[in-house]
């Protein structure tokens, strides 16, 4: 890696007041330390928010869940009251990232095959930052993109709790993101499926949340055409297979509900 | 003693204390006083000319001793690098090698060819200038497969050789083998892709040279198999320095799996520029160099016939390959497709004929050498695939038509149509073992359930035959093998009772260090704990043509039994004298020498510190108690067994689940059963990585390794395999002194046609490796 400076404010306002065009925020670092030591970033600073504390837990409160976006993915795994989330959470990489890796960090990056994603716009959350509250559906806006500002830095991320939902993922075998996920909730504004890996960004299945809403059930998603344009295409997955795994996965998803 | 700590026992390693505590010293845990660091300047092209190199900028960066490129070595007289093995094609000619300069000279040709070696005070500066050298490429065109290497009109990679073309070598009786091709009453054709495979060892290689300018002796550690093939190959081929003022030490080395048997451009960069600077130089490899740079493995495009009579016995087999060698020939690329690949074709079965040719070809990739198996799981991929397809087209039980051609237990000594004799083995009753431990007659009933859950079952048979214990010197040199391969021991005696053994053999994973010492507790009755195995120092041990093929045990141990031949002879003489009997009289069993028919007797520790302190001695016998023996083996060993797969298939997203596995192996006389079980699992998890997950793959368009770290790379993890069920027959090898055929690449030699025959038993259809769940899926759902 290149040579940076790292600052560690102990406040949200003095991290706030460091940031500008070459500094950049540490979270958990999962993304950023790898792209540093390949040397395909050069900031100027690190902005390391670990001494901010008021940034971090998991807080159940009345039908509401927030989470401080510096809560690491093992302490959602252990601590959400939403079982989908907590096994979303414990799905995500391995123990290390897990371990070091934040939901804030996560959906600040929106890697298209991120898992969390899925879970904000699936569970209808909203994201608070020091300057505004952002709704799920409009925070992630394109591959590696987000409405966030310069100098706007997430607080928290606050999941209403659904009356059901589940989370389902094909990890990509090598990486362990996800080739697809989809997250299928009962919330109560509706039915959400939420598809994250397959596109290159996180987007709602509106077809199976119709048809959903109209008879919750694997049938009623069973004849709906996924087409796979738009979709992703690797290495490790084509775009007509990417597809399937929607279809299999909300299924699977339902299913899970139901049972 | 040898119930506990002899033969046959399961000792817990010896070495893993000093693993588990933190307290092993790999080569980047070495540091020199005054030590300077190297980082390599690696082309970003798969294929370029070299218009202008540009180093000024680069040398003026802070803490910059110096950048080295090719020019500076060609200047200094360094040779390049070599391959160890000479293959004669058809037409009689020899292999062709193209020059391969440690550092490019004019052209680059994979992405990740070294190109210079910059040396700072830090790495981090040595990093930062490597970005201020400017190199003007002029892109050429490229070609990363074999097929499009070897096809009219492909880009030329060098100039010195015409169409890509290695070499085109054959083996056994094309006219006996098409001859039963044409009249038999089945044939079975099928295409089939080896894929290519990445090592990843865990510890990256690494080396660190260090000149003594008093001495004129250059210290060079790295990560080798073999550190006196380094210390030969680099003094005697490269010039870097006479043979006895080079020292070789690899210290402890995490892993190697092949990769680490050749002779590099880095360690040979690092033991030059050492003594040209007069500082000590380390480089360690970063993990995407790993990826780029170490020898990758396999890569084979196939095409097989096999014929059949009408009871499914095999009449005649012929095989044409083209192999993948990447850009150039590394140091035993050569010999893996053919002699390590060609005659393993016979498998366990009576063929009457068989005959492979073998076209090796030149791409822009890095180069292709000898990784766990090394042509063995070519062989018994293309072997196993074959007689199971056969067996499905023919409508005849995949158990049963192996049964029908396996070489009866009392044909041995076997001579195959392709230059090998087997020694020994019953391979009918691996199978057998293999059937009723995996409870093949319940298969139906569980296919059957496993469809009412709308999943696909399939088993899957692998009966491999492997050769290790490579091998007797005068036969391989008649092959066009450049070295003997034959084992050094030296068995030292301490005065107080203790044993140093000092070996050939290189350690770096398979537990030496535990076995070895076994040999020594067994034959002469030394606690375990008195017996320290010394390995990987040039300067220490005796030359020893180091670890791979599954040899250390097979020849490595063999030499450690002559050794200790001459130890026991020399101990009578000293018992016989002490004693007051005659030489004839003295027997010997485990470390206790005793006048026969009497109760008269002396310990090897009496006898060992008699040999130091002669004080009551024999006349006509040297002191001391250190005795060297070198074993050249007689042949080849031959372990084999039959391994059953059993699968699990969910159609809708191709995901295999592996349910079950058994392997019935025969590595003849097992010195500790634990330690062989290891090995297994080992070498399972890398041959079912291969068959399911692992896959490199180079872009075709822009000749970038598109699989160039573990985000795209699949690793095989723990949560991936089945709990392994792994049982032996053993039927002892006849000719070593041991009966040990060998153990370490067997696993990864059987499983990937086990695991193949499987998915494609579930799926109903031929697929390639890696068995993705794309693949499967497709396959699957007829797409």
């Amino acid at each position: 890696m290149y040579e940076f400076n790292y600052k560690r404010p102990s406040t949200l306002d003095e991290a706030a007041a460091l940031l500008n065009e070459d500094t950049v925020l540490l979270a958990g670092g999962q993304t950023l330390l790898p792209t540093l030591k390949q040397r395909l970033a050069q900031p100027e600073a690190l902005v390391d928010l670990s001494a901010i504390e008021s940034l971090r837990g998991v807080c159940p409160d009345g039908d509401q869940l927030a989470i401080g976006s510096m809560t690491t993915h093992a302490e959602v795994a252990a601590k959400a009251t939403i079982p989908a989330l907590a096994s979303l959470a414990k799905g995500i990489g391995d123990a290390q990232v897990r371990n070091r890796g934040t939901i804030g960090g996560s959906i600040a990056n929106n890697d298209p095959a991120a898992d969390y994603p899925a879970a904000v716009v699936g569970l209808n959350a909203v994201i608070t930052t020091n300057k505004r509250a952002i709704a799920g559906d409009d925070f992630f806006t394109d591959l590696f993109e987000t409405v966030l500002e310069e100098g706007e830095i997430i607080t928290n991320v606050t999941f209403p709790q659904p009356d059901a939902a589940a989370y389902m993922k094909f990890d990509n075998p090598a990486s362990r993101y996800a080739i697809v996920g989809v997250m299928v909730a009962k919330t109560s504004n509706g039915i959400r499926v939420a598809i994250t890996g397959a596109g290159p960004c996180v987007f709602r299945q509106t077809e199976m949340e119709a048809a959903l809403s109209s008879n919750f059930s694997t049938q009623s998603i069973e004849n709906i055409n996924v087409s796979a344009d738009g979709l992703n295409s690797d290495l490790h997955a084509s775009a007509e297979y990417r597809a399937n795994l929607i279809k299999v996965l909300a299924k699977r998803a339902v299913a899970q509900i139901d049972g | 003693m040898s119930t506990e700590t002899g033969i046959g026992a399961s000792v817990r390693r010896k070495e893993d204390k000093r693993f588990i505590i933190g307290k092993g010293r790999y080569l980047d845990d070495i540091t020199k006083p005054g030590q300077t660091y190297g980082y390599f300047v690696r082309s970003p092209y798969a294929h370029a000319k070299i218009n202008d190199f540009d180093a000024t900028e680069a040398l003026k960066a802070p803490g910059v001793v110096a950048v080295l490129t090719g020019p500076d070595m060609e200047a200094d007289g360094i040779g390049p690098i070599i391959c160890g093995w000479s293959i004669t094609s058809k037409d009689g000619t020899p292999h062709k090698a193209p020059a391969h300069p440690a550092l490019a000279i004019g052209h680059v040709r994979y992405v990740g060819h070294q190109v210079a070696l910059v040396v700072a005070d830090t790495l981090q500066q040595a990093k930062d200038a490597a970005e201020l050298v400017e190199i003007d490429y002029e892109e050429l065109p490229h070609v990363v497969e074999v097929g499009d290497a070897l096809a009219e009109g492909a880009p030329q990679i060098h100039a010195d050789v015409p169409g890509n073309l290695s070499f085109d070598w054959e083996l056994g009786d094309k006219a006996a083998a098409e001859q039963a091709i044409s009249t038999a009453h089945h044939v079975t054709r099928m295409d089939l892709r080896n894929n290519r495979v990445i090592p990843n060892a865990m510890e990256p290689r690494a080396a660190l040279g260090e000149y003594d300018m008093g001495t004129d002796e250059i210290t060079l550690y790295t990560t080798s198999q073999n550190p006196h093939v380094h210390r030969l190959v680099l003094s005697a081929f490269n010039g870097v320095a006479p043979e006895h003022k080079l020292r070789v030490i690899a210290p402890d080395v995490g892993g190697g799996f092949g990769s680490k048997i050749f002779i590099y451009s880095e360690e040979t960069v690092c033991a030059w520029a050492t003594k040209k600077l007069n500082l000590p130089i380390k480089w360690t490899a970063e993990r995407s160099e790993a990826f780029l740079s170490d020898a990758h493995g396999r890569d084979h495009e196939t095409h097989a016939e096999m014929a059949f009579d009408s009871n499914g016995k095999i009449l005649g087999f012929k095989v044409s390959t083209k192999a993948n060698v990447g850009c150039y020939l590394s140091t035993f690329a050569s010999a893996v497709p053919t002699y390590l690949y060609g005659t393993l074709l016979n498998g366990q079965y009576t063929m009457p004929a068989i005959y492979v040719e073998v076209q090796a070809g030149f791409t822009n990739t890095a180069p292709v050498d000898a990784y766990r198996g090394a042509g063995r799981p070519e062989a018994t991929y293309v072997v196993e695939r074959m007689i199971e397809i056969g067996a499905r087209e023919m409508g005849i039980d995949p158990g049963e038509i192996r049964k029908r051609n396996f070489i009866a237990p009392d044909a041995y000594p076997y001579e195959t149509p392709v230059i090998m004799t087997y020694d020994s083995g019953n391979y009918a009753l691996a199978m057998d073992k293999a059937q009723e431990t995996i409870d093949y007659a319940g298969f139906d009933a569980r296919k059957a359930e496993s469809a009412q859950r709308g999943k696909l079952r399939g088993i899957g048979y692998s009966s491999f035959i492997e050769a290790c214990g490579i091998a007797p010197s005068a036969a391989v040199g008649s092959l066009g093998a450049g070295v003997g391969l034959w084992e050094s021991a030296q068995v030292r005696f301490n005065p107080t009772g203790s044993v140093t053994v000092f070996t050939g053999s290189h350690s770096h994973g398979q537990g030496h260090e535990t076995t070895f010492a076994q040999i020594i507790s067994d034959q002469l009755g030394v606690p375990i704990d008195q017996v320290e195995i010394s390995h990987g120092d040039t300067g220490k041990v005796p030359f020893g043509m180091g670890t791979y093929g599954s040899r250390s045990l097979a020849v490595g141990g063999s030499a450690i039994m002559k050794a200790i031949d001459k130890i026991v002879e020399k101990s009578k003489k000293i018992a016989a004298h002490t004693l007051e009997a005659s030489v004839e009289d003295i027997e010997h069993s485990g470390g206790v020498f005793s006048v026969a028919g009497t109760d008269k007797q002396m310990t090897m520790a009496e006898i060992a510190f008699s040999a130091y302190v002669p004080h009551n001695y024999p006349a006509d016998v040297e002191p001391g108690m250190d005795e060297t023996a070198f074993y050249d083996p007689l042949n080849f060993t031959f372990p084999a067994g039959t391994h059953i797969a059993e699968v699990e298939i969910d159609p809708e997203t191709g995901t295999t689940e592996i349910l079950d596995w058994v392997a019935v192996d025969d590595f003849g006389n097992i010195i500790n059963p634990m330690i062989v079980e290891g090995q297994v699992h080992g070498g399972l998890a890398q041959g079912i990585g291969q068959a399911l997950m692992e896959n490199c793959v180079y872009d075709k368009e822009s000749g970038q390794l598109l699989t160039g770290s573990y985000m795209d790379y699949c690793m095989p993890r723990a949560d991936d395999l089945p709990t392994f069920r792994v049982e032996t027959i053993n039927t002892p090898c006849t000719t070593n002194p041991l009966g040990v055929k060998g153990c370490g690449e067997a696993g990864a030699i059987s499983a990937p046609a086990a695991l193949m025959n499987a998915i494609t038993n579930a799926l109903g259809k031929e697929i390639d490796m890696p068995a993705t769940p794309e693949k499967v899926w497709r396959a699957a759902q007829g797409l």
